[in-house]
């Protein structure tokens, strides 16, 4: 039943730039702050007041753009998008309505190993509106700092068809947007947030079906559940004959389901029209293209390179790259050491569980984890001494070959001292050797478990455990 | 009456440059007279009494001090309630905004004020500058000074009637759809509309933002070139602000018309049905070519549709400006609301007056879904069509003579029955207002009665100095 249903999903992204001042005033954009501290006559809406572009904020997005693929025009609108809400000043925002400043982007996404390429319809710059904040005793305050923070609207194609994928685009278009630098992309504190569009047909069928908005989602997670229950919700209305409403609704998290809000008696009207107190945004051909050259290196060129250059995975090209900052600090690492991959996994199985905070931050300088790899890599030192030198070294970044030579770390190769290790252990263990005999091969890890702890943790762990096999059945005769 | 009320801008700069008298005095002379008139002509919103002195007397100690000031120094001037002044009421003639102080000065009274120009008060206007009559004021009505039972125009009627009746030696008024060059024709003063972006906008209360102009009231042409002067300039906090490439207008002010080509508008004569303003205007045309000007025929045909194209776009426009004065932040809010849909809606309801909710019900409809292809692009696509016909126009004359109204002054009350909106009136100001052209009113015949009549001069972009000129002429004509 479910699966003859296709779901169709689309996602509109709204973004904060992080430009010092607001999109049409200067006003600072900081976050926080005493409610309406950061206002002016023209962010407030004042009588008289009048809005000139912050082309800082022009230049960000057409750089978001441009990093998505997307066509940059070099002339747009600015338009009046009309409707009364008590945090819109104006009562109006200034968007872009049928000349937006950027179009026909894609991001490709890798869902559970699948790749995909999601297109980008458009997306255009407009002006964030204020904060409603409801307090028991004294109603609803409105704060206007964040009135007139320059956003970006993305829209995407509606080519996503699962939970899954839609994170997955969240996610790529997240790290793409970081990487450009326009953004905090911070869900918490409103730069980055979801709509979703949703709607489902059966499959086969090539018309969409009626479609909700979800708005309000304020985490990745949300997102994937409001998805799943609005999905479920409609296949059940059309298996029951009944239609689907076009709406717009709202995700509880606590019970993991979508509502609809106050049923509006007819679609709201917007009135769209060119704003007569500002001119076209106008960007040269010369201008784009210095903001195309200005671009960093991006995710997917990054991992494809990382690939080629130090053999790795695609997968864990893909990790290294998703964080700008974690992938310039391996890049930089990776260039000071024969050993690249054992660098990789050392960064992404013990450096990247140290790190709490939301982007990648290391204490360790790049040599030092240079130097680490290439220990770990030339054998002088085991996985367990790197893991231990890695930890000590994120509470006091210090050089680990003389971390290592302080602590006599050095991985035990010596056939000879094993032997007698081993030797020694199984006559103080004559049990040991008899389970051995009898067939219980856990013994051999408790054999090797013991000689481990005796070297200090030191000991070649494959040659260790080959010596004791062989010793524990020289026993055996 | 006092002598020193009489004098013109010109002779105030000479006489206050000279020390033959303060500007201390010159404030108290037309404050007295404020007092004495402004109750039968009801010019005056508020008078600002203490401020204006103290502003006099800091002019004063500046020229005694031996600065050199500039040509408004010291002179004192009214100006329309829908220009901001920092902590002053600043209403608009309405009663959703009856006690709002804005928290800042317009561009144009910041540049006025530095000036050392002095404000002695802020006049009546037709609510949100919506009216040709100034009778659509929440507050009062204002009387013309040279008939009390007659309008001085709108929307700036109280900014006109305040220089005619010598309560002020100028005016600043505003210009959307001719509310300068109007009240200034009914007041027999004269009255300039500049070219759009020339004056900054910013701290202008927003009526239809891509029509909306600052401009001068004087007694003279030459006053009027004078304030013009001090006030134009480009302005970074407004985008639609533009650099006038010559704004030195009073030089050259006295070359005369010999020459010049002054095109007469086919549609425009026409048109005309009052006799008195029909006669005006063939007199003005053959008076011009007694100086030495060419006549030229001029037809625009677009003329026809520009009052229409005018009243759909103005209104569209002022419905989304206005949308603003929703009662959650400033001005009036309701009392009594059970939502904020409520609170909207009462406040709104109670704070406009009938005009302004007749043309911004029209505003709003002319741009809904399922309309705005018909009226608002449509009045759009006029708009281009007739700034092309005007453009080709100006390459075969150097400015175009028109009526400014249709009618002399009428009576108070005559007009204000009629629901229907009366945009049929703006025909001749319209055109100068749709393609942001420079337009001047000034007095050029009377009817039998001895009412004024006013014609307009308009002209290309940036050709006040060209107006002014010829101004000048007809001005001086009429005097000889």
């Amino acid at each position: 039943m479910r699966d003859s249903y296709e779901i169709v999903i689309g996602l509109e992204v709204h973004v904060e730039l992080k430009t010092k001042t607001k999109i049409f005033c200067s006003c600072p954009t900081d976050f926080g702050g005493e409610p309406n501290s950061r206002c002016c006559p023209v962010c407030m809406g004042l009588p008289g007041a009048l809005p000139v572009l912050n082309r800082q904020a022009m230049i960000y997005a057409a750089r978001a753009g441009l990093a998505l693929g997307c066509h940059v025009s070099t002339r747009s609108g600015q338009d009046r998008k009309n409707y009364f809400y008590p945090d819109l000043p104006k009562a109006y925002q200034i968007s872009q309505f049928d000349r937006p400043l950027c179009r026909d982007g894609s991001l490709c996404i890798d869902c559970d190993g699948e790749k995909k390429t999601v297109g980008i319809t458009r997306i255009h710059m407009e002006e964030d509106a204020g904060k409603l904040i409801h307090d028991e005793k004294r109603g609803t305050m409105i704060d206007y700092n964040r009135c007139g923070i320059p956003l970006i609207e993305i829209v995407s194609e509606p080519d996503l068809r699962s939970s899954r994928e839609a994170r997955a685009y969240l996610q790529k278009l997240r790290s793409v947007i970081l990487y450009t630098g326009v953004s905090d992309c911070r869900m918490n504190e409103g730069s980055f947030r979801a709509d979703v569009n949703l709607s489902v047909r059966k499959r086969g069928e090539t018309s969409f079906g009626v479609r909700t908005e979800i708005k309000n989602l304020n985490s990745f997670a949300f997102v994937a559940k409001a998805i799943d229950y609005e999905a479920e919700r409609q296949i059940a209305l059309l298996e029951a004959g009944e239609p689907v409403l076009r709406e717009t609704r709202r995700f509880d998290p606590a019970t993991g389901k979508t509502f609809g809000m106050r049923v509006k008696e007819s679609a709201e009207d917007y009135r769209f029209f060119p704003d007569p107190d500002l001119p076209d945004v106008r960007l040269s051909e010369e201008e784009i293209a210095a903001i195309a050259d200005g671009l960093p290196e991006l995710p997917d060129a990054k991992s494809l390179r990382f690939a080629k250059e130090y053999g790795l995975s695609e997968y864990d090209g893909g990790v290294l790259s998703a964080d700008r900052a974690l992938a310039e600090y391996f890049d930089a690492a990776a260039r000071q050491t024969a050993y690249p991959k054992v660098l990789a996994n050392l960064i992404m199985n013990e450096l990247l569980g140290l790190c709490e905070e939301e982007s990648f931050r290391s204490p360790i300088a790049v040599e030092h984890m240079a130097s680490l790899s290439r220990l770990l890599g030339e054998g002088r030192i085991n996985g367990a001494t790197a893991k231990k030198l890695l930890r000590s070294m994120w509470e006091r970044d210090e050089d680990p070959v003389r971390l290592a030579e302080e602590g006599n770390l050095w991985q035990i190769h010596d056939g000879e001292i094993l032997r007698s290790l081993l030797a020694s252990a199984i006559l103080a263990n004559p049990r040991l050797a008899e389970d051995y005999r009898r067939g219980k091969k856990h013994a051999a890890k408790a054999l090797i478990g013991q000689v481990m702890a005796q070297t200090g943790g030191r000991a070649n762990p494959a040659m260790l455990t080959e010596l004791a096999e062989k010793a524990l059945s020289e026993e055996e005769k | 009456m006092s002598d020193l009320i009489c004098r013109t801008l010109a002779e105030h700069a000479e006489g206050l440059a000279k020390k033959e008298y303060s500007a201390r005095e010159l404030t108290l002379a037309y404050l007295r007279r404020i007092e004495e008139e402004d109750r039968a002509i009801g010019a005056y919103l508020c008078v600002l009494s203490e401020e204006a002195l103290a502003a006099a007397r800091e002019v004063d100690r500046a020229r005694a001090e031996g600065r050199e000031l500039s040509l408004l120094a010291g002179i004192p001037m009214a100006m329309k309630d829908n220009l901001c002044t920092r902590g002053i009421p600043t209403t608009c003639a309405s009663r959703i905004l009856n006690d709002y102080r804005p928290p800042y000065d317009a561009t144009v009274w910041e540049r006025l004020r530095s000036a050392g120009a002095i404000l002695l008060g802020k006049t009546n206007m037709d609510e949100f500058g919506m009216g040709s009559t100034t009778e659509h004021s929440a507050r009062q009505i204002t009387k013309n000074p040279l008939d009390p039972t007659l309008t001085p125009g709108g929307s700036s009627g109280g900014s006109a009637a305040a220089v005619a009746a010598k309560e002020a030696a100028w005016a600043l008024g505003t210009d959307t759809g001719g509310s300068v060059r109007q009240p200034a024709a009914f007041c027999g003063l004269v009255g300039m509309r500049p070219t759009y972006g020339t004056v900054s906008r910013y701290g202008l209360v927003a009526y239809a933002s891509s029509f909306d102009t600052v401009g001068p009231i004087t007694r003279t042409v030459a006053d009027n070139a004078m304030a013009l002067e001090a006030m134009i300039g480009e302005d970074p906090r407004d985008a639609t602000s533009r650099t006038h490439p010559d704004p030195r207008f009073s030089r050259g002010i006295g070359e005369g018309v010999c020459g010049l080509r002054i095109g007469l508008v086919k549609e425009a004569l026409a048109s005309v049905e009052d006799e008195a303003v029909r006669n005006t205007l063939v007199s003005a045309a053959e008076r011009y070519r007694a100086m030495g000007a060419q006549i030229v025929e001029i037809s625009v045909p677009a003329l026809t549709y520009s009052a229409a194209a005018y009243c759909v776009m103005a209104c569209a426009e002022a419905s989304s400006n206005l949308a603003r004065y929703d009662g959650v932040r400033y001005g009036r809010r309701a009392e009594r609301y059970e939502s904020v849909e409520d609170l909207f809606h009462a406040s709104r309801s109670e704070g406009f007056g009938a005009e302004v909710k007749r043309r911004l019900l029209l505003g709003t409809y002319v741009l809904s879904g399922g309309c705005a292809e018909g009226y608002y692009r449509r009045a759009r696509a006029v708009r281009e069509r007739l700034r092309d016909e005007l453009r080709e126009a100006f390459s075969s004359c150097d400015l175009l003579l028109m009526p400014v109204a249709p009618t002399p002054p009428f009576r108070l009350g005559e007009k204000t029955e009629q629901t229907a909106l009366r945009f049929s009136e703006d025909l001749y100001c319209a055109p100068a207002s749709l393609c942001g052209l420079p337009a001047l009113s000034l007095p050029a015949g009377r009817t039998e009665g001895g009412l004024p009549i006013g014609i307009q001069l308009m002209g290309a972009p940036f050709s006040e100095g060209v107006l002014y000129r010829a101004g000048v002429c007809l001005e001086k004509e009429a005097k000889e």
